[in-house]
């Protein structure tokens, strides 16, 4: 009876408390909208953003589009970043995690290049690419490859010096051994890597569409700060954390499917 | 000149600059289709020297040769069974067998490779279990399936390092008794070295017992002849005359071993515990 009382409270509360910390933090953004006139309060930015809410698919012009659009312009970018980054940093990782000499050679360099700003790589692209478009995957990719490269490194030495010995026992070929033992055994490493690589696309994503003014919600986020609706970058700012929150989610489930084995 | 023989291979182990001698002076010879145990405590240099019987490392100097072949890295028709099982969790138990099958025999297809091991995990009474992975077996049946992977392949040779060293001691019991068994119907023989620590298993499965001296570095004892006709029990040999007295041959030697080291140089004769037992001295 006891027992069955604790779980459903615990349940209640599982569900209760997270919207009470929301409560709270709205309450904040109300109160603090209270002193600074151009902040808008929670309730006129719901006012002012929820065409873009409820008509998530309408285009109206280059930026002034449904959230959905925008943020499927963002996701796209994204994803082509992260794959490239993705591509690229994949087979590094590998190799660094086999040979002791390259990784060496490398890990100086690495710890150098990975503090640094997206918005310091983009300028680079620029230089490099000409066009803003291959200039923002290009800062993605930079900026997003280490966990990649550094969650696969480690993966690969972490495997257990018994499994190295099967290959070895068997007389597996290298493409054999790779496969079916070096893989598999840093599947779920590489997958840490590519759901903090992940996330650190979406982050890239915001700045170098600011400043590159390439449409997607971090356009839209400064374009709407430069015509004075403030509104809107409350509404884009909410959105950029839900998609992260989401992308993160997804591909932490993946990731524990992957350790379940 | 015998299938599998050794000659003074020497092995050190370098860590944090300092050099640590784990063999030296080790000589093995083993026939065509004997079981030699090689039985000694832990952490005396046995699965040091296995591995390079087995061709697993290189030695610093000596030679290992297998039917006549200078072994340089795991031989062709050679099989290992770990201690640890070694199983690869993402396969299932035929999968991880055919695995071997499958390269030990490339020109098989891999149906053909897949009914060999299904058939090498019925061998070891794992027919119903064939697929289900390592993580939904217990101890005795991963061991099995290890057992099944090392048979499926038709090795000429085999090296087991504490095969049942994890298990606990029922399961253990029923598995030597099975492995017994394996190794008899065979038509042939295969030759086979286990690294041990338990005398009782040694005396259940091999035709000579070597006790390992520890050192560092470890050395050989002069090997001990079983002659009980198999096949043997357990059971059996609690009561068995032969089966005691190569027993306390065994112990002895280890334990004067012991006693040896602890004095801290071979100047003290140790006691010997029967004329015939002669020990290698510690060179």
């Amino acid at each position: 009876m006891n027992v069955a009382i604790g779980g459903v409270m615990r349940r209640v509360l599982d569900l209760s408390l997270p919207l009470v910390g929301l409560g709270l933090a709205v309450f904040a953004w109300w109160a603090v909208s209270t002193r600074v006139p151009d902040l808008p309060s929670p309730l006129r930015t719901w006012e002012e953003s929820k065409i873009y809410i409820l008509q998530p698919l309408e285009k109206r012009g280059e930026t002034d589009q449904g959230i959905a659009l925008l943020a499927y312009y963002s996701l796209v970018r994204v994803g082509q970043g992260f794959l490239l980054g993705a591509v690229i940093g994949t087979p590094i990782g590998f190799l660094l995690g086999v040979s002791k000499p390259l990784s060496r050679m490398f890990d100086p360099l690495m710890q150098v290049m990975r503090p640094i700003s997206p918005l310091a790589w983009l300028p680079l692209g620029l230089i490099l690419f000409q066009k803003s478009e291959p200039a923002a995957l290009f800062a993605i990719a930079v900026c997003s490859m280490w966990p990649t490269i550094i969650n696969t490194m480690v993966g690969v030495r972490a495997i257990p010096q018994d499994y190295w010995n099967v290959a070895k026992v068997l007389r597996l070929s290298r493409t054999t051994t790779f496969l079916k033992v070096v893989l598999p055994a840093t599947l779920p490493y590489m997958f840490t890597g590519y759901r903090l690589s992940l996330g650190i696309a979406w982050l890239v994503i915001v700045a170098s569409e600011m400043l590159t003014g390439t449409p997607g919600v971090g356009g839209f986020l400064w374009q709407e700060y430069n015509s004075l609706i403030y509104a809107h970058i409350l509404l884009a700012i909410v959105t950029i954390g839900v998609i992260g929150f989401a992308l993160d989610r997804l591909m932490g489930m993946a990731e524990a499917r992957l350790r379940a084995v | 000149m015998a299938f599998l023989e050794a000659r003074e291979i020497q092995k050190s182990f370098t860590t944090a600059g300092t050099t640590k001698p784990v063999l030296r002076g080790v000589s093995l010879s083993v026939e065509r289709g004997e079981f030699v145990a090689i039985v000694g405590a832990m952490g005396s240099g046995k699965s040091t020297l296995l591995s390079l019987l087995a061709g697993l490392t290189l030695p610093d100097a000596g030679t290992v040769t297998i039917d006549g072949q200078p072994v340089r890295g795991v031989a062709d028709k050679a099989a290992f069974v770990f201690q640890n099982y070694s199983l690869l969790p993402w396969f299932t138990a035929i999968e991880n067998v055919r695995l071997a099958v499958e390269a030990a025999s490339p020109q098989l297809s891999r149906s053909e490779q897949k009914a060999r091991a299904h058939e090498a995990l019925e061998r070891v009474g794992l027919g119903n279990a064939v697929n289900r992975r390592p993580s939904q077996l217990s101890g005795g049946m991963r061991q099995r399936v290890a057992i099944a992977r090392a048979f499926a392949t038709d090795p000429t040779v085999l090296f087991m390092d504490e095969p049942f060293g994890a298990l606990d001691a029922l399961t253990r019991e029923t598995l030597q008794q099975d492995l017994a068994e394996l190794c008899s119907v065979r038509q042939v023989p295969v030759t086979t070295v286990m690294i041990t620590n338990s005398v009782e298993e040694a005396i259940l499965l091999s035709d000579r017992i070597i006790p390992m001296l520890p050192g560092p570095p470890a050395t050989l004892g002069t090997a001990i002849p079983v002659t009980l006709p198999r096949p043997r029990s357990v059971a059996q040999l609690a009561h068995d005359e032969e089966a005691t007295e190569v027993r306390a041959h065994v112990v002895a030697t280890l334990t004067a071993a012991i006693g040896l080291r602890s004095r801290k140089g071979p100047t003290v004769p140790p006691p010997t515990p029967t004329p015939a037992l002669v020990m290698e001295k510690p060179s």
